[in-house]
C-alpha cells in the first residue's frame, strides 16, 4: 500500500546525514576552543584526546564539509547547466527565495495570531530557505577562515597577517551563529515543535506520509494533484527497520546537539 | 691611665665569664644568654676545628629583624648547654618553627625538593637567601630579599641567568628605581618555585605576565595561540615564546626577538616560511580598538548585530509558533471530545 509521498531522493538524503554528521564533529572539537576558559574545555577537548587530537578531527570534519557542500553545488550546476533541467533557481521547487517566501511569511504570522489560515507551503518553506542559504554561506565563509587558519603559511602569500586576526574571529563568531541557529532553531523548526515532536523523520527515511503531506505542503499537493505528479512521487511506508534506523540517527544527533548547547549554557550562565 | 682602664675592664670581663661559667656549672637548667654566646662568638676570629668561622658580629645581629630573639631560641640544642666550648655541629636551625606558613610553602617548592628529595646539597635553605644572623626585612634596602637586591641574591647561584635578566627592560626600569619592576620572585615567587618547563607553568606564566600587562594578556587568551595553550597545548606559542623569558627586550630595541626586522625570524621558529605578510599578524588584537585594525572592528560590531538579530527573530518566531501549535492542540483536542 502506497500511504506515503517521495519527499528527499537517496543524494539529498546522504548530504544531510554527512552535513549532519561533520557539523556535530565540528562542533564538539571546535566548542572547547570557543569556550577555552569554560571549566569543561579540557574535558571535551580530552575526548579527543586533548587538543591536539581534537584539532586533527576538527580538520578531518572540515574537510568533509567543505567536501561535501562542493559536491552539493557541483551537483546542482550539473543539474541546472549540463541537464538543463528547469526551476532550480525559481519556481515551486527551487531554493531560491522567492516573493511568495515573503507572502508565506507573513501569512506565518497571521496565523501565529490566530487571524488566518496556515499558508499553503510549496516544496520549501521560507525558514528551510533559510536554514539552506545559512549553511551554504556559513560553510563558504567558514571554510575559507578555517582553510586560512589552517594553512596560515600558505595564506600569507596573498593575505596580510591582519587577516589571521580577522579569520579567526569571523571563524568563532559564525560558529555561534552556526550551532545556536542549528542545535536550537533548526531543531525546534525540524524536529522540536509539536505536531513532529520529538523528531521528523523524514529527512533520514526520505518520504512522509499522505496525510501529513497534504496539511504541511497544500502549495504542492493541490500543484501535483492537478498535474499528475502525485502518483509518481506515492511509495510505501519505510519498514519498521528503516524507521528504527532514522530514530536512532536522528536521536543521537538531536541528544548531541542539545548536550552541547546545554554546555554552552553553562558556560554562559556560570 | 688608659691602659689602666683597659687592664680593669679586661678583668672584670673575665671575672664575669668565670662568674657565670661556674653559674650554669652548678645550675645546668638556666640556658645561655646571649651575652654569653657572644663572649665567643663576637670574636672576628672564632672558628670550629676545621677553621670554618662561626663568628657573629653583635651589632650586626642587634640591627637584624632577629635582633631581640635569644641564641638558643633558633640554636635550640644550646639551650640544655653544660660545657664549653660545646660541640661543633650543631642541629640545623628549624625556621619553620616560627614560620610555619611560609615553611610548608618551601616544603613542595623546587629548592626544598631538591634537597630533601634528590640529597641536592647545595640547594638553598632559608638561610641561603635570607642570611642567618643579618637577616633582614624585605622592606630594609639592604635586605638580601629587598625587592632591588632579588637579581643579585637569586645570581649567586643561578649566575648566567641573572646576567641575561640584567640585560632585559624589566632590569632597566629596576635601574632606574621603578619599583614596578618585576624581579626574579615577582614571577617565580620566593617559597613556591616550581619547575618552569612543565605545562601548568606554561599556562601559569601567562597569568603573571598579565598581572602587569593585563589588557596583552586578556588580548592574548582570546587568540588561536592563547586558546589553545589554555587547554593544555605545549606547542602553541605563549608570551615567553616570542619575548623571551629573563632577557625580554622592547621591540624599539634592534636585539630585540619583537623588533619588526626579527619578527619572521620569530615567527619563523615556530611557521616555517614565515613572510614578511605573515608578520603583520596582530598577537593581542582588540576588536574593539579601531585604531588596531579597522576591518576586525568592523566584523566585530557587525557579528554584535548580526547574532542577537538572528536569534532574535527565529526565537521569538519559535515561541508563538509553539504557542500557535499548543493552542490548536487543545482546540482540536476539545473538538474530538
Amino acid at each position: 500500500m502506497t500511504t506515503h509521498v517521495r519527499r528527499f531522493d537517496t543524494p539529498a538524503r546522504m548530504l544531510h546525514l554527512v552535513v549532519m554528521v561533520s557539523f556535530l564533529g565540528l562542533s564538539a572539537t571546535g566548542l572547547p576552543l570557543l569556550f577555552s576558559d569554560a571549566a569543561w574545555g579540557r574535558f571535551l577537548a580530552g575526548l579527543f584526546g586533548g587538543i591536539h587530537g581534537a584539532g586533527l578531527v576538527h580538520r578531518f570534519f572540515g574537510g568533509v564539509l567543505l567536501l561535501a557542500v562542493t559536491y552539493h553545488v557541483a551537483s546542482v550546476s550539473w543539474r541546472a547547466f549540463g541537464r538543463g533541467e528547469r526551476g532550480i533557481f525559481w519556481g515551486p521547487t527551487s531554493m531560491m527565495p522567492q516573493p511568495s517566501d515573503v507572502t508565506q511569511f507573513f501569512q506565518q504570522m497571521r496565523w501565529f495570531a490566530g487571524a488566518g489560515p496556515r499558508p499553503k507551503f510549496e516544496h520549501f518553506t521560507y525558514w528551510e530557505k533559510f536554514d539552506y542559504w545559512a549553511v551554504l554561506w556559513g560553510t563558504a565563509l567558514m571554510g575559507a577562515a578555517g582553510l586560512i587558519l589552517w594553512f596560515p603559511a600558505a595564506a600569507a602569500r596573498v593575505l596580510p597577517g591582519w587577516m589571521f586576526n580577522v579569520a579567526l574571529f569571523v571563524h568563532g563568531a559564525e560558529a555561534a551563529l552556526a550551532i545556536g541557529f542549528i542545535f536550537v532553531v533548526h531543531f525546534f523548526n525540524g524536529h522540536l515543535r509539536p505536531g513532529k515532536f520529538p523528531m521528523d523523520l523524514v529527512i533520514f527515511t526520505g518520504s512522509m506520509s499522505a496525510a501529513e503531506f497534504r496539511e504541511e505542503r497544500a502549495g504542492e499537493f493541490a500543484r501535483l494533484a492537478s498535474t499528475g505528479g502525485l502518483a509518481p512521487l506515492a511509495v510505501e511506508a519505510p519498514t519498521p527497520t528503516e524507521q528504527r534506523r532514522a530514530r536512532i540517527v536522528g536521536t543521537a544527533g538531536l541528544s548531541i546537539g542539545m548536550a552541547l548547547v546545554g554546555l554552552i549554557l553553562y558556560a554562559v550562565f556560570s | 691611665m688608659r691602659t689602666l682602664l683597659r687592664t680593669a675592664s679586661m678583668a672584670t670581663g673575665f671575672v664575669l665569664a668565670c662568674a657565670t661559667a661556674s653559674a650554669a656549672g652548678q645550675a645546668a637548667a638556666a640556658p645561655p644568654a646571649n651575652d654569653d654566646c657572644l663572649a665567643c662568638h663576637s670574636d672576628p676570629a672564632a672558628a670550629r676545628a676545621n677553621g670554618s668561622l662561626v663568628a657573629v658580629d653583635p651589632a650586626t645581629l642587634a640591627a637584624s629583624t632577629h635582633g631581640e630573639l635569644t641564641c638558643v631560641g633558633c640554636h635550640t640544642d644550646l639551650a640544655t648547654l653544660a660545657e664549653y666550648p660545646h660541640a661543633d655541629t650543631l642541629q640545623k636551625v628549624a625556621c619553620a618553627s616560627c614560620h610555619a606558613d611560609v615553611g610548608s610553602t618551601f616544603s613542595d617548592s623546587i629548592h626544598s625538593r631538591a634537597r630533601e628529595r634528590s640529597g641536592l646539597n647545595v640547594a638553598p635553605v632559608c638561610a641561603s637567601c635570607h642570611g642567618a644572623h643579618d637577616i633582614l626585612g624585605t622592606a630594609d634596602p639592604k635586605s638580601r630579599v629587598a625587592h632591588s637586591q632579588v637579581p643579585a641574591t637569586c645570581g649567586t647561584c643561578h649566575d648566567g641567568i641573572t646576567q641575561r635578566f640584567a640585560t632585559s627592560v624589566h632590569a632597566t626600569a629596576l635601574q632606574q628605581g621603578d619599583a614596578n619592576a618585576p624581579v626574579c620572585s615577582d614571577c617565580h615567587t620566593a617559597h613556591d618555585i616550581q619547575r618552569a618547563d612543565t605545562l601548568e607553568a606554561r599556562s601559569d606564566a601567562t597569568a603573571e605576565c598579565g598581572s602587569c600587562h593585563g589588557s596583552l594578556t586578556t588580548a592574548f587568551v582570546r587568540t588561536f595561540h592563547g586558546k589553545v595553550s589554555q587547554l593544555g597545548s605545549g606547542r602553541a606559542a605563549t608570551c615567553a615564546s616570542c619575548h623571551n623569558a629573563h632577557d625580554i627586550l622592547p621591540a624599539s630595541d634592534t636585539a630585540s626577538t619583537v623588533a619588526p626586522q626579527n619578527l619572521q625570524a620569530t615567527c619563523g621558529t615556530c611557521h616555517e616560511g614565515a613572510s614578511a605578510r605573515f608578520v603583520q599578524y596582530d598577537p593581542h588584537p582588540n576588536p574593539d580598538d579601531y585604531g588596531r585594525g579597522a576591518l576586525l572592528w568592523w566584523i566585530n560590531r557587525f557579528y554584535w548585530v548580526l547574532i542577537p538579530a538572528c536569534f532574535g527573530f527565529f526565537g521569538l518566531h519559535s515561541v508563538l509558533w509553539f504557542w500557535r501549535s499548543t493552542r490548536e492542540a487543545r482546540a482540536h483536542g476539545e473538538a474530538a471530545r
